[in-house]
């Protein structure tokens, strides 16, 4: 079971990186890796709120929308349905919920992390890698137990991806890079090498 | 950006001189998986293009209405409904293709030019011109899209909407597929190159240093 658990998770950080594989929050990475500093409160912030989203609409999946998920309640009519296309509906809502309950809750008990991570907050619901998350979760009908580890991998796997970015960028604007490319092209180049980097850890495996 | 409401500059505009990907930088998120063949690729754009310009038009019928506390819970509850749509139109007719591009349909609710350009334009303007910036905003995402899908397509399996064009070595022709352009990074080299290409040409865009040495700096010394 712990092997399981442990290949799961290595693959959602390294292998299957949400970032570098699948493309997703590339409008964050991009626009909030100038500086190590935000892109370690953002990653953080994106870890807390993968590791609450993604088993929360596992949840909502398993006995709210799939075929027959109802049917705990023990009336006919509710065991039949299949709700399962008001999925995007519902996951969106979750993660826009546990959002805005994550920074209210920051606020009042903890509010030295909530000014660090301030802006980021509000900006976390729109993060396409949550949102894909919960539902690469969907597709591949992930268990309670697993929705929980892909959900830390997962946010392990970009806050990583794009401390690293911002490690990279602090150091790029040194450097005498070719007018139509400052700024938005060579980040994205170097972007693709990272990710070019990452492609050499898809044979690993546990 | 509202006080221009001449629907020819807001159909085009956001293609070249105001592009939402290279410009602007927002949308990239869900689009480049679906970039390595061209199928995907027009369906995404086409879906995105729609549920950009519908989701303008219903969000600036009823931007009279909508409280500012909670216009972001109400744009969204917009996009997903079009999006659901969109999803469930796939998989009824176009079943191969949505499962290809599996989880990305769904990703359309967080794609930030959809929700930009409800907050930016469909809520201070009038229903037709925001259903033309949607338009015109969908063909700007599509123009990049589509490079991308053809060249990716095109290099990295010799074929167009998976009709050979190159004849391939493994089919006795003279094509050497290049593997590396179906790979993720190969989408981002080439983003970096549309936008050094669109800057080459439109100098206003480029951007400026954050950082100069000083005069006579040595290069040791500039570390």
């Amino acid at each position: 079971m712990f092997e399981h658990y442990l290949s799961l998770f290595v693959r959602a950080v390294f292998v299957e990186n949400m970032a570098l594989a699948f493309f997703l929050g590339m409008c964050t990475f991009i626009a909030i890796s100038k500086k190590i500093e935000t892109a370690i409160g953002l990653g953080i912030a994106v870890v807390v709120v993968q590791v609450l989203t993604v088993p929360m609409n596992n949840l909502i999946l398993h006995y709210l929308l799939n075929e027959g998920a109802l049917a705990w309640t023990g009336i006919d009519a509710l065991a039949k349905l299949d709700l399962r296309f008001l999925g995007l509906l519902s996951y969106i809502g979750v993660i826009a919920a546990i959002v805005q309950i994550m920074e209210m809750v920051l606020d009042k008990y903890v509010p030295s992390l909530y000014n660090a991570l301030g802006i980021f907050l509000p900006l976390i619901t729109v993060n396409c890698a949550i949102m894909g998350a919960s539902l690469f979760m969907v597709e591949r009908d992930y268990d309670f137990g697993e929705s929980v580890v892909y959900g830390l991998g997962a946010g392990v796997g970009w806050a990583l991806a794009i401390t690293l970015l911002a490690g990279i960028r602090e150091k790029l604007k040194y450097s005498d890079v070719p007018d139509g490319l400052k700024g938005l092209g060579i980040t994205f180049i170097t972007v693709g090498l990272m990710s070019l980097g990452f492609m050499s850890f898809s044979g690993v495996q546990l | 950006m509202a006080d221009n409401m001449k629907p020819k500059e807001l159909l085009f505009g956001p293609i070249l001189d105001n592009n939402p990907i290279a410009l602007q930088i927002i949308g990239i998120c869900s689009a480049l998986a679906v970039t390595s063949n061209l199928n995907t690729t027009v369906t995404m754009a086409l879906a995105l293009t729609l549920v950009t310009a519908f989701s303008n038009f219903f969000v600036s019928s009823i931007r009279n209405q909508i409280p500012s506390s909670i216009r972001i819970i109400v744009q969204m509850t917009i996009i997903a409904s079009l999006v659901i749509v969109v999803d469930q139109f796939l998989r009824a007719y176009a079943y191969s293709i949505s499962k290809q591009l599996s989880v990305f349909v769904g990703l359309i609710i967080t794609n930030c030019i959809v929700m930009g350009r409800a907050e930016a334009f469909a809520m201070k303007s009038p229903p037709i011109p925001s259903f033309i910036d949607g338009i015109g905003n969908g063909l700007g995402y599509s123009f990049i899209l589509i490079i991308l899908g053809f060249t990716r397509e095109l290099l990295g399996a010799g074929s167009l909407f998976g009709i050979p064009v190159l004849s391939k070595v493994t089919d006795g022709g003279w094509y050497i597929p290049n593997g590396l352009m179906l790979l993720p990074p190969s989408a981002f080299f080439l983003i970096g190159f549309i936008i050094w290409g669109i800057r080459a040409v439109k100098k206003t865009q480029v951007e400026k240093d954050s950082f100069t040495p000083a005069a006579h700096t040595r290069a040791s010394e500039a570390f």
